[in-house]
């Protein structure tokens, strides 16, 4: 097997006294689509947040393509990164967040050329062409000149997810992307996700607890309970028969709902 | 009630329109430097150093703490005791710059506070270099709250300039107090300052939110 993606290796995260990352071992292979699922406060979102660097962590080491993100090599010595090491590394990473975050005060196209031209430093004709072909691609070619506010929440969350994609990142990582969406727009979102799933060009992380859209795009799925995983595996296998207590009493509460 | 239309345009509005001049000059320069010097003071306040945060905290709640008619008197008996020997008109817009310094320091602060964690957080995820976070997209989205919060201040300090009077700047209202006691007679005087006041208060507050309607068609749409 190649390097992994993503690992990260004996991860601790505290917030104070709480520790929501408790040594927390946790691969992803290149192109692999995990899902993380598990109760509320179980560390889900913090896993997205410490890989995208809007987290420091206080012990242990993040891996993102074989090379150190946290950390940084100086001879044969891991010290701690630089900002300039972290933006490196970062630069491969993308997210998509619960409530979008879209910029509000820029049209759809604006939030999608905004980085790469600040960022990347690509000429404004280049990265419009591109943002172009990404809204295209979520289907709202049509909406390029709407602001945020002019756009229902299905509609942000696929100008979220293009704007995330316009730079270029291998590794994207989603936070329950449909929570905050009324039921009639869930479908639109998963479908444009369905569809990054099914080119095997990027590995994705996803939390969400739509448990069918999980079995259905993941090559396996993680139960975390209190910043450890306590069971994974292939989606089919550990939705019909968990092995674990905790997962199936997780599993029953939420086929319940 | 005894009014001299006479006296009103020949003496009154003649001088009464030289001084509302140095009133208009006062306030605008006051208010330039208040904008200026608390960018600095929120910045200082900010700052990583614990030690320059933590003197900007106390000097802005000492300035905001002391009434801005003692802070003119300190500045104008004290400075001279330094050997700096200013002109009263610059003592006076001095003080008011710096009082309001503290007032607007904290617009600033709040204005930017007001934008969501998870505008931050997007730009970071999209690796936006951090100057640019705030030049494009914090600092636009905290305009709506300052704008109308500074210009209130500009309201603010107008109304300030009487007390320059104090300390015999010729403004608006130290030329009606002269004219007052010179001629016996403050009803005219007194009655054009307070006029003059009113109207440029409305003037600017019309101006004001001409000023928020558009940034928050520009920004908020
Ligand atoms: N900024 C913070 N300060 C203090 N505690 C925090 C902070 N962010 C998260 N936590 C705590 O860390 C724990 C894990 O939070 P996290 O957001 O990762 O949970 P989650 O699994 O995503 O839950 P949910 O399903 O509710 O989104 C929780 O107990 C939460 O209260
Ligand atoms: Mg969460």
């Amino acid at each position: 097997m190649t390097d992994p993606k993503i690992r990260f290796e004996k991860v601790t995260k505290r917030y104070g006294a709480l520790v929501v990352l408790d040594q927390l071992q946790f691969e992803v292979a290149e192109g692999e689509v995990v899902t993380i699922i598990g109760p509320s406060g179980s560390g889900k979102t913090t896993v997205l947040r410490v890989l995208m660097t809007l987290e420091p962590i206080q012990d242990g080491i993040i891996w993102v393509g074989g090379e150190p993100l946290n950390k940084m090599w100086s001879g044969d010595r891991l010290v701690p990164a630089s900002e300039a090491h972290i933006r490196s590394v970062r630069s491969r990473i993308g997210m998509v967040f619960q409530n979008f975050n879209l910029f509000p005060h820029m049209t759809a196209l604006e939030n999608c050329i905004e980085a790469p031209v600040q960022s990347l430093k690509l000429p404004k004709s280049e990265a419009v062409e591109r943002a172009v072909e990404l809204l295209e691609m979520v289907g709202l070619d049509d909406k390029r000149s709407h602001y945020p506010s002019q756009l229902s929440g299905g509609q942000q969350q696929r100008v979220a997810i293009a704007r995330a994609l316009a730079m270029r990142p291998k590794i994207i990582l989603f936070d329950e992307p449909t929570s905050a969406l009324d039921p009639e727009m869930v479908g639109e979102v998963l479908t444009v996700i369905r569809e990054l799933a099914s080119a095997h060009s990027y590995t994705i992380l996803l939390v969400t607890h739509q448990m069918g859209f999980a079995r259905e795009i993941s090559n396996r799925v993680c139960f975390f309970d209190q910043g450890r995983i306590v069971e994974q595996g292939e989606p089919g296998r550990l939705f019909e028969s968990p092995r674990n207590e905790r997962l199936k009493l997780f599993l029953s509460k939420i086929l319940q709902a | 009630m005894d009014w001299q239309w006479d006296f009103t345009f020949e003496v009154v509005l003649p001088r009464l329109w030289e001084a509302a001049g140095v009133t208009v000059y006062a306030t605008v320069m006051s208010f330039l430097f208040a904008l200026l010097g608390g960018l600095i003071l929120m910045l200082l306040k900010t700052s990583r150093f614990r030690l320059v945060s933590f003197v900007a905290g106390e000097v802005i709640e000492f300035i905001r703490a002391t009434p801005l008619l003692v802070q003119i008197f300190f500045l104008f008996f004290v400075l001279p005791q330094f050997g700096i020997l200013l002109p009263p008109l610059t003592t006076g817009i001095l003080a008011i710059s710096i009082y309001n310094s503290a007032l607007t320091a904290e617009v600033y602060r709040a204005g930017l506070q007001s934008v969501p964690r998870g505008q931050w957080e997007a730009a970071k995820a999209l690796n936006i270099p951090t100057h640019r976070v705030y030049q494009r997209i914090i600092i636009p989205q905290s305009l709506p709250p300052i704008i109308p919060a500074l210009g209130n201040y500009l309201v603010a300090i107008f109304k300030e300039t009487p007390l320059l009077s104090f300390v015999a700047v010729g403004e608006i209202m130290h030329a009606s107090k002269l004219i007052g006691s010179q001629y016996y007679r403050f009803t005219e005087a007194v009655t054009i300052a307070g006029i003059f006041f009113l109207v440029l208060s409305l003037i600017s507050a019309v101006g004001i939110r001409a000023v928020e309607r558009y940034v928050n068609k520009r920004i908020l749409h």
